[in-house]
């Protein structure tokens, strides 16, 4: 038997233990609601709550139990019963409270308190879920392979007949080297975007502006990287790599970290944009009115304050790049390299855990159970930059409240 | 014009100013003369064009965009606001104290020695150095900041804040101090010490200050002001003001009937 009919059951249910508690506590009333300790429709709520949330509560449980045990048939007949079961009782204990005295206010709100609890906790378990699943295979991998090599070999080859090289150096100089060109240039243009949409643009300009560039922040990467790959990384070849020497290959770091330079700019400008309007009026007002002009102002008084939030939305926008995969396909290609020039082409971690994956799978080989081992790495890495942002976006927030 | 050099000294001389935020009429033809050396107290009840008015002097409200001020204000026989007049540099040589203390983010030092970096008035550390110990000493802060010159303006308490604020706007050596409401964030200690600060600047300065508080206005100030939904209603010497007010409306604003 399926889950359909008890979902329906507690549903209906529940709307109509709404309407029945609420007539019954406008009857209680006689008439007069003032007398009434929590309103008729708060008495609605308490009873539709009541019904579904221990109800559901119970799927779930029951969901995670058949996961646990392994349970892979249709669920058996008692327990949709139960279920339905469960859901009756809160529908008749809750209808039988309905009473002048009864504080259904705060009843219900205990109930709402419990969805909004089982919300974040699905959150945080998810990413201990994720953790987790990375780190068995994770832990897998490097029982098969050597640590040392993993994390200190200059050599990326790997071969599904055995015998492969698998150092990560490649990948993450490919990762930082692409990250880094990308902030070089998201981080100027957004941060003077920022400074002219807060500071210097009308208010009319800036309510066209700032969409506009958030737009950019809407394009899926897919098609950033269809932009690298035959607009960017052709131009970039043709008027800068062969003309120079450099080499001649469309893919290349720099037109990955450029393409990536621009989808990050909305994120620098937007969240700077925000930080520098929070800086007081009055610091710039204590600037003007000592005689030093707009910029004077700008340069020593509200980028100073703003800075903390700035360097946080930075960072952010780095984990951004670090973990970016498409425009890297598609913009430096595929091939592990240590190298210094940015006009040929590289790969990065995300781009190597794809490729592994893909393909013949069986989840055995190191050549396999390596990509888990890069995604912990990976994780670990984005993880830190996001504390890091976390903790120097808040102490900047103390110094105004 | 009028000629502004009469029988006494006089240093901001305004005429017939009207300030619009928008369509809000905020000050209704205002004239004033302020003297020099002298403390000036604008009072009235909130939202009746005190601060607006003193916003006009250095021409605070250009950073307003709906704001629009017409009339006459000259410093000095100078027109502030002719064309040709810079409003930064107006600014620096007339001061401002804000009603909230300002500190900048930066260090004690910083925060003093901000208005003479920008201006250039000093041509090597050393004379930055005095500079910034002469105002401080002149904010009355010297002696309990001397220490900790290079720790955050924004760890002192309130009213070292406000008088930090004082020192920086002093340090730029304007010839005017505009003050709009400089204590009403202040401990009754702090206001104290404020106050005789503003009398000791009188030496040196013409001060104009807002205040909410009548006593205030009659403690620190020769001359007062009284601005009533955003027309200036009487101006005299501030012992008349305060002992026999010629117009009625200032007469009960002061007995406490209205405001």
């Amino acid at each position: 038997m399926s889950l359909t009919l008890p979902l329906l059951f507690i549903a209906a249910l529940s709307v109509g233990g709404f309407f029945i508690a609420r007539s019954r506590a406008q009857s209680a009333a006689g008439g007069d609601i003032r007398k009434l300790a929590s309103l008729p429709r708060q008495h609605g709520l308490n009873t539709a709550l009541s019904t579904a949330i221990p109800a559901l509560f119970a799927i779930l449980a029951w969901l995670f139990a058949a996961r646990l045990l392994s349970y892979r048939d249709a669920a058996p007949i008692w327990v949709p019963l139960a279920i339905m079961l469960i859901a009756t009782l809160g529908f008749i204990l809750s209808i039988m409270r309905v009473s002048v005295t009864f504080r259904a206010r705060t009843a219900a709100e205990g109930w709402i308190r419990s969805l909004l609890i089982g919300a974040s906790v699905i959150a945080i378990l998810t990413t201990v879920g994720i953790v987790f699943s990375m780190l068995f295979e994770s832990i897998n991998f490097f029982s098969q392979y050597r640590w040392q090599d993993f994390f200190f070999s200059t050599n990326w080859a790997p071969n599904f007949r055995g015998n492969s090289d698998l150092g990560i150096l490649p990948l993450l100089w490919g990762t930082l080297y692409i990250s880094v060109i990308a902030l070089i240039f998201a981080v100027p243009i957004g941060l003077f975007a920022a400074v002219y949409l807060s500071e210097y643009a009308s208010r009319r300009t800036r309510s066209v502006f700032k969409p506009l560039i958030e737009i950019l922040a809407g394009i899926p990467t897919i098609v950033y990287g269809l932009f690298a790959l035959v607009t960017v990384g052709p131009f970039l070849r043709d008027y800068f790599a062969q003309p120079t020497g450099f080499g001649d290959s469309a893919s290349s770091v720099m037109t990955a970290g450029l393409v990536m330079g621009i989808m990050l700019i909305p994120f620098v400008s937007s969240l700077s944009d925000d930080i520098i309007n929070a800086v007081p009026q009055s610091l710039r007002d204590g600037s003007l009115g000592l005689g030093s002009t707009h910029s004077e102002t700008i340069r020593q008084v509200v980028l100073p304050a703003a800075l903390p939030g700035i360097v946080g939305a930075i960072l952010l926008a780095a984990s951004r790049a670090i973990g970016e995969t498409m425009i890297v396909v598609l913009g430096a290609g595929a091939a592990a390299r240590l190298d210094l020039n940015p006009f040929e082409a590289m790969t990065t971690v995300t781009v190597k855990i794809v490729s592994q994956l893909t393909g013949d799978t069986d989840f055995a080989s190191p050549e396999t159970l390596v990509a888990f081992a890069l995604g912990l790495t990976l994780f670990v890495i984005t993880l830190a930059l996001n504390v890091l942002a976390l903790y120097i976006v808040r102490r900047y927030r103390e110094q105004y409240e | 014009m009028k000629d502004t050099s009469m029988t006494k000294n006089i240093k901001i001389s305004a005429n017939n100013i009207d300030v619009y935020y928008g369509e809000k009429h905020a000050i209704k033809d205002v004239s004033v003369q302020i003297e020099d050396k002298t403390v000036t107290a604008f009072i009235g009840p909130s939202g009746c064009g005190k601060s607006t008015f003193l916003r006009c002097i250095n021409r605070m409200n250009d950073t307003i965009d709906i704001a629009r001020v017409t009339g006459h204000i000259a410093i000095d026989g100078e027109d502030i606001y002719d064309p040709r007049v810079d409003p930064v540099q107006l600014r620096a040589k007339v001061g401002m104290v804000f009603q909230k203390p300002n500190p900048f983010p930066k260090s004690i030092y910083d925060n003093v020695a901000y208005g003479p970096k920008i201006h250039g008035l000093s041509r090597n550390k050393a004379e930055l150095d005095e500079i910034v110990e002469k105002s401080l000493r002149r904010g009355a802060l010297w002696e309990e900041v001397k220490d900790r010159l290079h720790e955050p303006g924004t760890g002192l308490s309130g009213g070292q804040q406000q008088r930090l604020c004082i020192a920086r706007a002093v340090a730029t050596e304007p010839e005017v101090l505009l003050m709009d409401e400089p204590c009403s964030a202040l401990d009754p200690i702090a206001t104290a010490q404020v106050e005789e600060l503003i009398d000791e600047l009188r030496q040196s300065f013409s001060v104009v200050i807002v205040t909410h508080s009548m006593q205030q206005a009659a403690r620190v100030s020769q001359k007062t002001a009284f601005f009533h939904l955003g027309n200036m209603v009487e101006y005299d010497e501030t012992d008349k003001i305060f002992t026999n007010p010629e117009d009625p409306r200032t007469e009960s604003y002061i007995s406490g009937r209205i405001g």
